[in-house]
């Protein structure tokens, strides 16, 4: 697959980069402590699918909107949530961005805008329109943005809210992450329809299919589609196409896929290709990614230390939270 | 000082206290099907003329996207007020009312408020058949983090949905659509009802009836029948299933030591149970006889109107629960 015909600049394309890195060396450090038994419960990890997280979250305000689903670890990061807190959560500690009571599927992190991620696939979509509505009547120029895998689209829910986005004009921009396997069953074997831009097409949405494992496509798409819906206009769905290194949640043993090749896997990971882009172009020195992964992993190794240090939540916040006063 | 009243119907007072609202906040929104033509009863007529269409906001026949929007809005910063047109339609919104809705405050540790307010109404006695004439309060009850309503009178409709929509939670209140047009008196200036707080409706000595939405009418008129036998009820209305005065129930169980819990909805896993199971374990030494439950058969709603008739629990359903609890036969 080539690459976009997008400029970057040297910032842009280290900034895209580190928010990548940062992505991958968290969800392989979270594969690990799941496998230590230290990260609890089922975890979904985007490892492979850090271009569309880095691509969409690096253009958004803290006050526009992120919504996410049961794989949202690398969206929470890229939109600003603190890695401490957010491991913390997964740990199920009481600094965990969600005290302990959500864990890793249902992520929320007001102050940075991620208002939350959901273990019901599909299920929070309509949310993001309904944020998108507060957002207009209440006057403001922020968007929201709801991240969903391509299983999501053979929901009615979906199509329920593609409907009313379109007919309502609301500033709701839809990105699907598709990376061709809904849990652990290909595309292919749940519907006719390859591409989910093309379900959307008689709404007369503004839609686009994009290489996902390319950033800067990603980037430079969902640029166009935000600056609309900032000024007033609206809906947009962003499908990219990706490829989920890992299984579906981890332990998963993947029995319906061939694993890929090593080499294969170099071709498509957006990590090494925006690395080749950068060498290719000049603005990437040949030392800058192994820095990029060592401040990554230091911060990795940071948000550990906090989330180790902060203990399991005092039992009253099980009854504390069940009503707002 | 006496308080000055209003003659108004259960419906009239559910239209006037969303226009109040809706004049007081701008937040205030009400989404639904049909909602801008004032719906089949007329419960939201004239709100689109005074407030627009942007917030009195039509929608398609898409219940789950409906109540999805609404949270997501509530979430956002406004204050929702959507229509469910009948509860048996609620079913197709349950993922987004109990999944998104119910748990967001506490899944995000506080961080989310979701202050929506879910109109939607039961009850059978149209013909309506038996998707169209459920009473499905208890599975809503089941939820934490939901608040129920469900009141009887013009003045509960018009208190409860204003403390509805001042809640910071979600709260369904669920109408009757066989008392939308009932009359009653609304005290001028009513503001909200707090939710959790149970009416005595009638004093009486002998036995304590609590009863839901159209069961309280129907347990009225049963005490009167009762009382020329020397048979004083005391009739509760609870107003909210969740939170519920179990206070008020209690201290009137300890009065009478006789319990009869009243509602329209299939006995079997109704909320009578709940109320039942909730009072034994705090008064059970209070307690003379056994508590009874009135409620309807475990079988959908029959169509045909004398099938309806028989099925559908009333004033004689409660007599007989009162005579079983004073060990007389009925």
């Amino acid at each position: 697959m080539g690459d976009s015909a997008g400029t970057l600049d040297g910032d842009a394309g280290l900034g895209l980069l580190r928010a990548m890195w940062r992505i991958r060396v968290f969800e392989e450090r979270v594969g690990a402590l799941t496998r230590a038994n230290e990260v609890h419960g089922l975890v979904h990890l985007s490892v492979g699918q850090e271009g569309v997280a880095a691509g969409v979250c690096g253009q958004l305000r803290p006050d526009d909107a992120v919504y996410s689903g049961h794989r949202a670890h690398g969206h929470a990061l890229a939109k600003g949530a603190p890695p401490g807190p957010v491991l913390a959560e997964l740990m199920g500690r009481d600094g965990g961005l969600c005290r302990g009571l959500g864990g890793s599927m249902h992520l929320v992190d007001r102050e940075h805008g991620l208002l939350g991620a959901t273990g019901v696939v599909g299920g929070n979509v309509p949310l993001a329109l309904g944020s998108a509505l507060a957002r207009r009547l209440l006057g403001g120029d922020q968007v929201a943005v709801v991240f969903f895998g391509d299983g999501a689209v053979q929901g009615g829910i979906f199509v329920e809210t593609v409907n009313l986005a379109t007919l309502w004009r609301l500033p709701v921009i839809l990105v699907c992450e598709n990376n061709g396997f809904a849990e652990f069953t290909p595309r292919s074997a749940h519907t006719n329809v390859e591409r989910v831009s093309d379900v959307v097409a008689p709404y007369g949405l503004e839609r686009e299919t994009v290489d996902g494992n390319d950033v800067v496509a990603v980037r430079d798409t969902f640029a166009r589609f935000l600056a609309a819906a900032r000024a007033g206009g609206g809906p947009a769905l962003l499908e990219c196409l990706t490829h989920r290194l890992r299984g579906h949640y981890e332990g998963d043993p993947q029995q319906y896929r061939d694993a890929l090749a090593a080499e294969e896997w170099q071709e498509l990971d957006p990590i090494l290709r925006l690395q080749r882009r950068g060498a290719a172009e000049g603005w990437l020195d040949e030392d800058v990614p192994a820095r990029l992964e060592g401040e990554a992993r230091d911060e990795v190794e940071a948000a550990e230390r906090f989330a180790r240090e902060s203990p399991f939540p005092p039992a009253s916040v099980t009854s504390e939270f069940v009503y707002a006063e | 000082m006496t308080e000055t009243m209003t003659q108004t119907t259960y419906l009239q007072a559910i239209t006037s206290t969303l226009a109040a609202a809706m004049r007081a906040d701008p937040r205030v929104l009400v989404i639904g099907e049909d909602v801008a033509e004032g719906g089949p009863w007329g419960t939201t007529a004239g709100l689109a003329e005074e407030f627009g269409p942007e917030r009195v906001r039509n929608t398609p026949i898409s219940e789950a996207a409906i109540c999805g929007i609404a949270i997501g809005a509530a979430q956002s910063g406004l204050r929702p007020v959507v229509e469910i047109m009948f509860v048996d339609f609620v079913t197709l919104a349950l993922d987004q009312l109990v999944n998104q809705g119910a748990k967001a405050h506490f899944m995000s540790g506080g961080q989310l408020t979701v202050p929506l307010v879910l109109r939607t109404q039961g009850g059978a006695g149209q013909r309506g058949g038996a998707q169209h004439s459920q009473s499905l309060e208890a599975w809503l009850t089941h939820v934490p983090g939901l608040k129920v309503a469900m009141p009887s009178t013009a003045a509960d409709a018009a208190g409860l949905l204003a403390a509805a929509i001042a809640d910071p939670n979600p709260v369904v209140v669920v109408e009757n659509k066989t008392l939308y047009f009932r009359r009653g008196q609304v005290p001028d200036g009513l503001g909200a009802t707090p939710l959790g707080r149970a009416s005595v409706v009638r004093a009486g000595r002998d036995v304590t009836v609590v009863a839901l939405s159209r069961l309280v009418g129907e347990a009225l008129v049963a005490a009167e029948e009762l009382a020329p036998e020397g048979i004083e009820v005391e009739v509760i209305d609870p107003r909210t299933l969740v939170p519920l005065d179990l206070e008020t129930i209690v201290a009137s169980v300890a009065r009478t030591h006789r319990l009869v819990v009243a509602h329209e909805a299939v006995q079997h896993g109704g909320f009578g149970a709940e109320i039942a199971a909730q009072v034994q374990a705090a008064a059970f030494d209070e307690l003379d006889a056994p508590v009874e439950r009135v409620g309807a058969p475990f079988a959908p709603i029959p169509f045909s109107p004398p099938l309806e008739d028989a099925y559908l629990p009333g004033r004689e359903e409660v007599t007989a629960a009162v005579h079983a609890t004073l060990g007389r036969a009925a």
